[in-house]
């Protein structure tokens, strides 16, 4: 990749720019990558394509056969149909689902909101907790760094759907302190997110926690230490730093398993959003839908990482230059 | 650590700490008995050391790897580590007791009292801050910031000879060369003005030419007035500032005194055996003449030549190799020698059939080489064998050693296979019980053994080594070098021996290639090479070697003052601070116009 | 599997200090643990103290007693029986979704590893991308193509698995096939084919067994989740994931229902994830 950019006569363009031009030219390809298999894995899939996309929930009358044949001209070459698709794609359709009579961008729009919200709510709760966990944490004695460890492999083994049940069981239950179920206020939104984050939080601090202690032993901690300056000073101005530059690379990792573990809480807490929207799909196999998120899905990770792949260099000198050193 | 024992103690030391520490008549720094052990080993990792540090006065800390020198060094700022138990009969910093000294106290003494410079600057300084931020930083904790802390960084960049002060401050370590960084971690270290620097291997991360340079700037800040303790593997970088010796082995003092003396009588044995181990750049006390069986050089064909090599490896790059051609006869040692960036690796991968040239060809034996397909080149290997720098990487973890020199003996019945392993073992000096042990269980030397005696069993004609002792200990260096020499005398095995170290060279080879850049600069027999070098580069290079006193060649003084002029010289554009060392010796001058007055 | 891989993606991370957790009681224990749990998948009958699925209607939602060790579910079925049971398809499920993810894994990954420039670009591109991807969105689509049941859940689980363990694979392949050892090999005159079955097999399959034994228990989860939201085995069959959505309805009035195959979800987790981390860790020394 960077061999070939080399070759590339240098035009008046920022590098930076060029840079992010790249990654997101490549972004495109896996979002066309990933639409391509799906449209075909859909389309060749035993089973007749009229069924799988009408799908099992909707009654398939003869009349709606024929106007789903039409509506997608099915009876065209696969190719024309796959040109189609991308063009439709490319106007922001996301097609049909005849299950439940709705234009799929509609449904999809109406329930990105909770889902968005209930993510960044988790993924700033996780963070939080794993940096406060890590840092207070991180090369003390064997007893505070192994009940850490406990913790830590407690939270990362309970499955989220568990955790979900625990919390509303003692909290909304027996508490009565939480709702249960919905998307009403922030009160709705502290049971879901603590049940989506605690796992991730789980997993990061022990990431950060690992990070920390191999900075420690490293030279330039030393030599700051060397300096006179306290250990809580070598950890906010050196080590912390060091210890998150790891985090930029799990990001894919962090918002797959948001949502992922949506899917599942949203399913515990009766909450609207994508993750019911794709259980549901999946259940009642409308396969429109699926197909429709799993493109979604995948431009959320290309901007993920293109993100991260513009920010790095900015938290990391080294990466700066093109690589030079 | 009780509070009240912490305030008392911070008295002393704030009451000590307006004194500057030239003006103080009594030493830096003065311990007896120092004894520093962890929980879970077998013994102290130092035992027993005193030693004392006065102003303008250099103390050295010799010893290998495991001596204890390091942890030494560091109980002094105490940074022995949160789980090493210190305990001394007498353990005086800038005239406190630090025995009771807590966390606090130390703080107050590191950076302002006792500063630390450390290997190498790639990792000593933080990679993620311009080393501007680091070095401010340790003047604002000294409290010497001022007013204005970027003057003040200035300032300190210039005073250890960084040009351009002003542009470096703001860069990051990663895009210095090598002499600069590590002049960059003085600085920082030298920010708060401390009256005594402890440095602990300054310059092993260098190549020779920037290693001089960095000796002779600590050796101005002694001048200066500075207490220096220098750490140190390598009795010849000691040579050069130290004016008093502590020779360390397994944490305990076994000889020390004036420098002068020891250095050229000393008493106990392991010091003279590490002195013997110097590769002091003596000529061979053998003849070079060819091994009993090979033909007679002078007549015989090249065993192994190269012509015209060129290899880039980004396409339209610069050239690792350029235009290089060599030639090894039966029996001959050809030493290879150059810098980091020389291209001597890529020339000895090629040489191996491990790397293909984009032009040029290798023959062996007078048929092709380099341009035969894989397959071919399988069937003669046997005649050529590698050896390579790091013995540890260059075998199967999982494997015994058995298995590992097993592999170069294909088709062999397992007992005739056993019995054939012994037998190298035995050649290379290692017992035949170490067949089962595995790499991990086995030792620097053993491995290099190991991996020599893998290389032998081919019954080859040619060695390649890479770098084959840099990664070992200085005793051990010198024990695989007559391993490999013995090789070649009694067996008529020649050696293409590729190494940064000229000393190391002298000892080894009949004839030296000397690399620069991709090119060859030099070649020749090598007592014409040191004696009479051609190309200032060559000159350069030799005049970096540091020597011991009274050792061949030498001066007496050492090659630090020839250097000594050179401040600031690894000096360059900042545009390609990779290229950093080539310029120097070539560009700058400094050391090429030394070696022609 | 996914909070795992994270984890082993980064063998910084990953080689941590020894010790920590690992003092040797905390080794022996999830090893005892696990084959009890196997003791129960194989003999059901000697744990369940009653059968599974007889429903007492009279007895329903009964909280955990003396005859009810852990209560009873809405039809008035021992929860305790129906965990002992539940056991075997749970285990089945993960088992082999772990040995589908590991197989077509190592298989990728060796092509990749092994094979030329053009089959590795072209190989761990599709890996990439099918890494980008949530691994429970995965195996949703695998389910959503397939549909539910036993077979299809552990076939989406052990796909959705492939990219993990063939990116592990090839990376190891490849960090062998570039190190020293294999270049003196090479030296030598060992044919490349033999340095991979005699050097790259055995450096790759030891993180292979980790990172599979560590992605057992990350198998269950996604099991058990698949199974949570509906789609695993077919009633009246039922793993621990099936129950737990059975009682999910009942929390309000009858905790137990749900709360106990969680746990036992969570114990065998922690057990699969200890000893893989003990493993890695041996490897490591």
């Amino acid at each position: 990749m960077s061999d070939r950019a080399r070759l590339v006569p240098r035009r008046r363009v920022p590098p930076w720019a060029r840079f992010v031009a790249r990654r997101l030219a490549a972004g495109l390809v896996v979002v066309w990558g990933t639409l391509t298999v799906t449209f075909f894995a859909l389309h060749l899939a035993p089973g007749d394509i009229v069924d799988g996309l009408i799908g099992p929930g909707a009654a398939a009358t003869p009349a709606l056969r024929d106007q789903v044949i039409a509506e997608n001209g099915l009876d065209d070459p696969l190719l024309v149909q796959y040109g189609r698709q991308l063009a439709q794609l490319a106007s922001g359709g996301l097609g049909w689902s005849y299950q439940l009579n709705e234009p799929i961008e509609r449904l999809l729009g109406s329930q990105l909101g909770p889902t968005v919200e209930l993510a960044v709510s988790a993924l700033i709760t996780a963070l939080v907790l794993a940096v406060l966990a890590a840092t207070l944490t991180a090369g003390r004695g064997r007893v505070v760094r192994g009940a850490a460890g406990l913790a830590e492999l407690l939270m990362v083994s309970m499955p989220s759907f568990w955790l979900g049940i625990i919390l509303l069981t003692v909290f909304s239950y027996r508490l009565h302190a939480l709702p249960s179920i919905g998307a009403d206020g922030p009160a709705a939104l502290v049971l879901p997110t603590l049940a989506l984050a605690l796992p991730l939080a789980g997993v990061l601090a022990q990431v950060i926690r690992q990070e920390l202690e191999s900075a420690d032993g490293r030279p330039f901690v030393l030599t700051a230490r060397s300096r006179g300056l306290g250990a809580t000073a070598v950890l906010l101005r050196h080590t912390l730093r060091h210890a998150l530059l790891p985090l930029t690379t799990l990001a894919g990792f962090v918002l797959g398993s948001l949502f992922g573990g949506a899917v599942l809480v949203e399913n515990i807490f009766t909450r609207p959003g994508l993750g019911r929207v794709l259980a549901n799909a999946v259940g009642s196999r409308d396969l429109p839908v699926v197909s429709a998120l799993v493109v979604i899905s995948s431009a959320a990770f290309v901007l993920i990482n293109t993100l991260v792949d513009v920010l790095h260099p900015l938290i990391d000198p080294r990466l700066r230059e093109g690589g030079t050193a | 650590m009780t509070t009240t024992k912490t305030k008392t103690k911070t008295t002393t030391a704030e009451a000590t700490a307006g004194d500057t520490g030239a003006s103080v008549p009594g030493p830096l720094v003065r311990m007896e008995g120092l004894r520093v052990s962890f929980p879970g080993a077998p013994r102290p990792a130092v035992d027993g050391v005193s030693l004392a540090i006065g102003p303008g006065e250099c103390v050295a800390l010799v010893g290998e790897s495991g001596s204890g020198k390091s942890v030494t060094s560091r109980s002094l700022i105490g940074l022995a580590g949160a789980r090493a138990r210190v305990s001394a009969r007498t353990l005086e910093v800038a005239g406190a007791d630090a025995a009771g000294f807590g966390e606090r106290q130390w703080r107050a003494v590191r950076g302002r009292r006792i500063a630390m410079v450390f290997q190498d600057a790639l990792t000593a300084l933080d990679p993620l801050r311009t080393v501007g931020a680091e070095i401010a930083e340790a003047a604002r904790l000294g409290g010497t910031a001022g007013p204005d802390t970027a003057a003040r960084v200035v300032e300190l960049l210039t005073a250890v000879g960084v040009p351009e002060p002003e542009a470096r401050r703001t860069q990051y370590p990663h895009q210095l060369s090598g002499g600069l960084r590590q002049r960059a971690l003085i600085a920082s270290a030298l920010a708060a003005d401390a009256p005594l620097l402890i440095a602990d291997e300054p310059t092993t991360a260098l190549d020779a030419i920037v290693q001089a340079q960095i000796l002779a700037l600590l050796g101005r800040l002694k001048d200066e007035g500075r207490g220096l303790l220098l750490v140190s593997h390598d009795l010849a970088v000691v040579a050069q500032v130290a004016d008093r010796v502590l020779v360390l082995r397994r944490g305990e003092v076994v000889e020390s005194g004036p420098a002068g003396r020891v250095l050229s009588a000393p008493e106990h044995p392991y010091t003279r055996m590490l002195l013997d181990a110097v590769p002091s750049g003596r000529p061979p006390a053998r003849p070079a003449q060819a091994a009993p069986g090979a033909p007679d050089a002078g007549e015989a064909a090249p065993l192994l030549s190269g012509r015209g090599l060129v290899k880039s490896f980004a396409p339209g790059g610069p050239r690792a190799l350029d235009e290089v051609g060599f030639t090894l006869r039966a029996g001959e040692a050809l030493g290879v020698v150059g810098e980091s960036g020389s291209g001597k690796t890529t020339l000895a991968r090629i040489a191996m059939g491990l790397t293909r040239p984009d032009a040029g060809e290798v023959l062996l034996r007078g048929r092709p080489w380099s341009a035969l397909p894989e397959r071919r080149r399988r069937a003669e290997r046997s005649a050529i064998r590698f050896v390579q720098q790091d013995p540890y990487a260059s075998a199967d973890p999982r494997f015994t050693v058995a298995r590992i020199i097993g592999e170069a003996l294909p088709g062999l019945r397992r007992g005739e296979r056993a019995r054939r392993c012994a037998e190298l073992l035995d050649q290379v000096g290692l017992s035949a019980d170490l067949l089962a042990r595995r790499p991990h269980q086995l030792s620097g030397g053993q491995r290099q053994r190991v991996a020599i005696a893998r290389a032998l069993a081919g019954r080859p004609q040619v060695l390649v080594c890479d770098e084959p002792v840099s990664a070992l200990d200085v005793s051990v260096q010198a024990q695989v070098l007559e391993l490999l020499d013995r090789l070649r005398r009694e067996r008529g095995i020649a050696l293409l021996f590729i190494t940064h170290d000229l000393a190391v060279v002298r000892q080894v080879a009949d004839r030296v290639l000397i690399m620069r850049g991709g090119s060859v600069v030099e070649e020749g027999e090598t007592e014409r090479i040191f004696k009479a070098p051609a190309h200032p580069y060559t000159r350069a290079l030799l005049d970096a070697v540091l020597r011991l006193p009274g050792a061949d060649g030498a001066d007496g003084t050492g090659g630090a003052h020839r250097a000594g002029g050179a401040h600031g010289t690894d000096v360059t554009g900042r545009e390609d601070p990779e290229q950093d060392t080539e310029h120097v010796a070539g560009q700058d001058g400094e050391h090429v116009t030394k070696g022609e007055r | 599997m996914s909070t795992v891989t994270a984890l082993l993606d980064r063998p910084a991370a990953a080689t941590a200090r020894r010790g920590a957790l690992l003092r040797s009681p905390a080794r022996l224990a999830p090893l005892v643990l696990l084959a009890a749990v196997a003791l129960v998948l194989v003999f059901p009958g000697m744990f369940a103290t009653h059968a599974p699925e007889a429903t007492d209607v009279a007895a329903a939602l009964r909280p955990p007693g003396a005859a009810h060790w852990l209560g009873t579910d809405q039809l008035g079925r021992d929860v305790w029986s129906r965990l002992v049971h539940g056991t075997r398809l749970s285990l089945l499920i993960a088992v082999g979704a772990t040995l589908i993810g590991v197989g077509g894994g190592a298989l990728l990954g060796l092509v990749a590893g092994c094979g030329g420039q053009r089959v590795d670009f072209a190989l761990m591109r599709v890996v990439d991308v099918l890494l980008g991807f949530p691994e429970l969105l995965l195996a949703l689509v695998v389910v959503a193509l397939l549909g539910g049941g036993t077979v299809n859940v552990a076939i989406a689980i052990g796909t959705a698995g492939v990219p993990h363990y063939a990116r592990l694979v090839r990376g190891q392949a490849r960090l062998v096939l570039r190190s020293e050892y294999v270049e003196a090999a090479r030296v030598l005159g060992v044919p490349a084919w033999r340095s991979v079955l005699r050097h790259v097999l055995p450096n790759v399959g030891g993180p292979l067994v980790v990172l599979a034994s560590i992605g057992l228990g990350s198998a269950i989860i996604s099991g058990s989740g698949l199974s949570v939201l509906g789609l695993g085995p077919v009633p009246p069959e039922a793993d621990w994931g099936s129950m737990v959505a059975d009682g999910k309805d009942f929390l309000q009035t009858a905790w137990w229902i749900s709360i106990a195959p969680g746990l036992a979800v969570s114990v065998v987790v922690v057990c699969t994830t200890l000893i893989g981390r003990s493993l890695q860790l041996r490897a490591v020394r």
